[in-house]
């Protein structure tokens, strides 16, 4: 119920393509993208990508933990919400205002 | 010859036991050598001996085994689901995540990931974080110091030899070409590799393909149409071409009778419509054509002959070839003696092939190269200096540098900013030179090796600059990014210097022609000399004044024509006790220095306005210069 509030929230923004919520292990749980693979794209190479930067930044100070991923690329801009057991990842498309 | 001894015995004393007794030794029969029997004999030399030791040899055949190749796919499936999910099977797949969804934990991280995710997309709808500021400003002459910064060094694995030409593959920085070869004369020892090698630009350790010509490459080029084919020069005089997709060994050689007899210094390729057109020049005066596909003649031959009359023996050896593809027909050569020539190739007459010869310099000219922005000035490097010339004014150039302690072997204009050039010298460095900067000194001096340098080869963007030294070893130097950032106010910049330049020039050739000219006219001997020295004086000093008076008048006329009239007396003076001439010459020569001094005093005029416009145009170009640097 709240959880179905947040996801449609987050869908309602403006430039949000889609949103994903991943387990730990990267199975899919909720998915806003139609199309199965797009989503196990995600899924898979995300996950991978959040738990090494996770282990990047606690190997350099192990008192640290990662917060917030973000990757910018040309076309959009994928963020990445980690938790210890799920994984929250949006993908947005920037809005170039000067 | 018989010996004989004879021997008696009584019958009665036959059969009686013998009785032996001592008695000393008596000489029988002496035979002497007879050395008329050596004549009957005849010496054996030499004589056949049967030996018997034989070398054992056996034939072995190898075979290795098949090696197999397969190619395969590889089939990614989706993973992570638990062993008791199935993900094809949608029921399962929804099951599960139903029974995720319940869980208590999962509602409260998502709400707590879904606060923090808002906030971020937030930020992104408001401000594009990652804006590039002050992109449409342009980029000004750049701020920090000229600087050049070694990247990699390509070591030859052969001693002995020198790095003899460099040339970058065409289709962009990522192979070099380089021929070595050791080019004192007759002092490379006897099983010096002939070698020469591609290198690729990332690694250093070892060359990315061989040539393996006949004799030590002098001079290697690509072609910079077909990116796979290489021609090179021989030190014996050889040219040959490779495909570098065919492997080492050269696919043709020309013949060594046709070809040149010194070694070949520079090939290029030509413009032409099958793009497979080279020339060469070597040492021996000749400059010959080739079409690649049919070595074994030249196209074309062509002699470097001063007198113009394609006579073989007056023919000056060249080192240096330059060639514009803009302008397929002419090319230049610079030779051994120092003199630069120009030529066309479609001359009708033997005359006209050879257009110009430039004075050059005083020894070997080691480089030419026309500006590729400006093609009508052209720089050329030899003795101590570096000199550019205009083609229009033949008999000087029109800038120079000073003389360098050491010589200078290589030089070459950038690609990218027609005022900047760079030259290699024999005390191992790398001189940019940037006229825009300052046209004394070099702009940039960096010590590239502790050799001498030998080569260099700038890459067509202007970035990278490869240099090779005389122990093998070629170096590829980053420019500052002041060097290859183009100027929008460049172009006119250089050019007002170079047609400041070639003013100047046109002026003192005007001037010389006009006192050779005087010279003629002014009669015989004794007084033509006076005159030639009055005049030569006169000259001077009003060169001086002219200088310093440009925005004076008419009275500063007047007063240099008292002084002159003072001169002319003094001269007259002590010239009569020399010469034994009367009052009268002294008066017919200030009647002729009066003369002289109108005339001059006609031509001034013109000359102070020359000066004139020329001095505000140096000052207005040297102010620009000096606000943009």
């Amino acid at each position: 119920a709240e959880v179905e509030e947040t996801f449609k929230r987050i869908l309602s923004h403006k430039g949000v393509i889609g949103a994903i919520i991943v387990s730990y292990d990267g199975i899919p749980i909720r998915s806003s993208f139609a199309e199965n693979d797009v989503t196990v794209q995600y899924c898979a190479l995300i996950q991978q990508l959040a738990q090494k930067a996770k282990s990047a930044v606690r190997d350099l100070d192990p008192g640290n933990d990662l917060t917030f991923l973000r990757i910018r690329s040309k076309k959009n801009e994928i963020m990445v919400a980690p938790s210890p057991d799920y994984l929250l990842l949006v993908v947005q498309e920037p809005n170039d205002q000067p | 010859m018989e010996i004989q001894y004879v021997y008696t015995k009584k019958r009665a004393e036959f059969g009686r036991q013998c009785i032996f007794s001592d008695r000393p030794a008596e000489l029988l029969v002496d035979i002497a050598p007879n050395p008329d029997a050596l004549k009957e004999f005849v010496e054996r030399d030499p004589v056949d001996r049967g030996v018997q030791v034989v070398q054992e040899m056996s034939e072995h055949d190898v075979n290795t085994e098949r090696f197999e190749t397969d190619s395969h796919g590889l089939n990614h499936a989706e993973g992570g689901w638990p062993k008791d999910v199935n993900a094809q099977e949608v029921e399962q797949v929804i099951r599960f995540r139903k029974k995720v969804e319940k869980d208590e934990m999962y509602i409260s991280t998502v709400q707590t990931l879904g606060g923090q995710m808002e906030h971020c997309i937030k930020q992104n709808n408001a401000i594009d974080i990652y804006q590039d500021y002050f992109s449409d400003v342009e980029i000004q002459a750049s701020e920090e110091p000229p600087s050049a910064k070694t990247i990699n060094v390509f070591k030859d694995p052969y001693k002995d030899r020198g790095v003899a030409h460099i040339s970058w593959y065409p289709d962009g920085p990522t192979k070099l070409a380089i021929a070595y070869c050791n080019t004192d004369f007759q002092r490379a020892p006897k099983d010096t590799s002939t070698e020469s090698y591609v290198w690729d630009v990332i690694n250093p350790n070892s060359p990315e393909m061989t040539l393996k010509p006949v004799s030590p490459l002098v001079c290697l080029e690509y072609n910079p149409k077909d990116a796979h084919i290489l021609v090179g020069g021989c030190y014996n005089g050889q040219v040959a071409y490779w495909d570098c997709r065919k492997g080492s060994q050269p696919i043709e050689t020309s013949e060594v009778s046709t070809g040149h007899r010194d070694p070949v210094w520079k090939v290029i390729w030509n413009q032409s419509k099958t793009g497979t057109e080279c020339f060469s020049v070597s040492t021996d005066g000749q400059v010959l054509w080739w079409d690649i596909r049919k070595f074994a003649e030249p196209i074309e031959k062509l002699y470097l002959d001063a007198t113009k009359k394609q006579d073989a023996s007056q023919a000056q050896g060249a080192y240096v070839l330059e060639y514009e593809p803009t302008i397929p027909t002419k090319f230049m050569a610079g030779s051994e003696q120092g003199a630069i020539f120009s030529c066309n190739r479609k001359g009708k007459t033997d005359a006209d092939k050879i257009v110009a010869v430039y004075p050059g310099h005083i020894g070997p000219v080691y480089a030419l190269q026309r500006n590729p922005q400006f093609p009508k000035i052209f720089m050329s490097v030899g003795d101590w200096t570096t000199r550019i010339w205009s083609e229009d004014i033949k008999e000087n150039a029109i800038m120079w540098t000073k003389y360098h302690q050491s010589g200078l072997t290589d030089g070459c204009w950038s690609t990218v900013r027609p005022a900047v050039f760079f030259t290699s010298k024999t005390d191992g460095t790398l001189d940019v030179w940037d006229l825009l900067f300052k046209q004394n000194d070099p702009t940039l001096t960096v010590q590239v090796s502790d050799e001498p340098l030998q080569s260099l080869r700038l890459q067509e963007h202007g970035r990278l600059m490869a240099c090779g030294s005389q122990g093998g070893v070629a170096t590829i130097v980053e420019l500052s990014e002041g060097f290859y950032a183009q100027n929008r106010n460049e172009r006119n910049l250089v050019n007002t210097i170079f047609e400041r330049e070639t003013r100047r020039e046109k002026i003192l050739e005007a001037r010389h022609r006009e006192m050779k000219l005087k010279e003629k006219k002014g009669g015989g001997g004794d007084d033509e000399e006076e005159h030639g020295e009055e005049q030569g004086e006169d000259l001077m000093a009003k060169a001086e004044q002219d200088f310093f008076a440009a925005i004076e008048n008419e009275k500063k006329l007047r007063e240099r024509r008292k002084e002159e009239r003072e001169n002319a007396m003094r001269e007259a003076e002590s010239a009569g006790n020399e010469e034994e001439q009367g009052g009268e010459e002294e008066r017919q020569n200030l009647e002729r220095v009066e003369e002289g001094g109108e005339e001059e005093a006609d031509n001034s005029p013109n000359e102070e306005q020359a000066a004139a416009a020329a001095a505000p145009a140096e000052e207005k170009g040297e102010t620009e210069g000096n606000e943009k640097a």
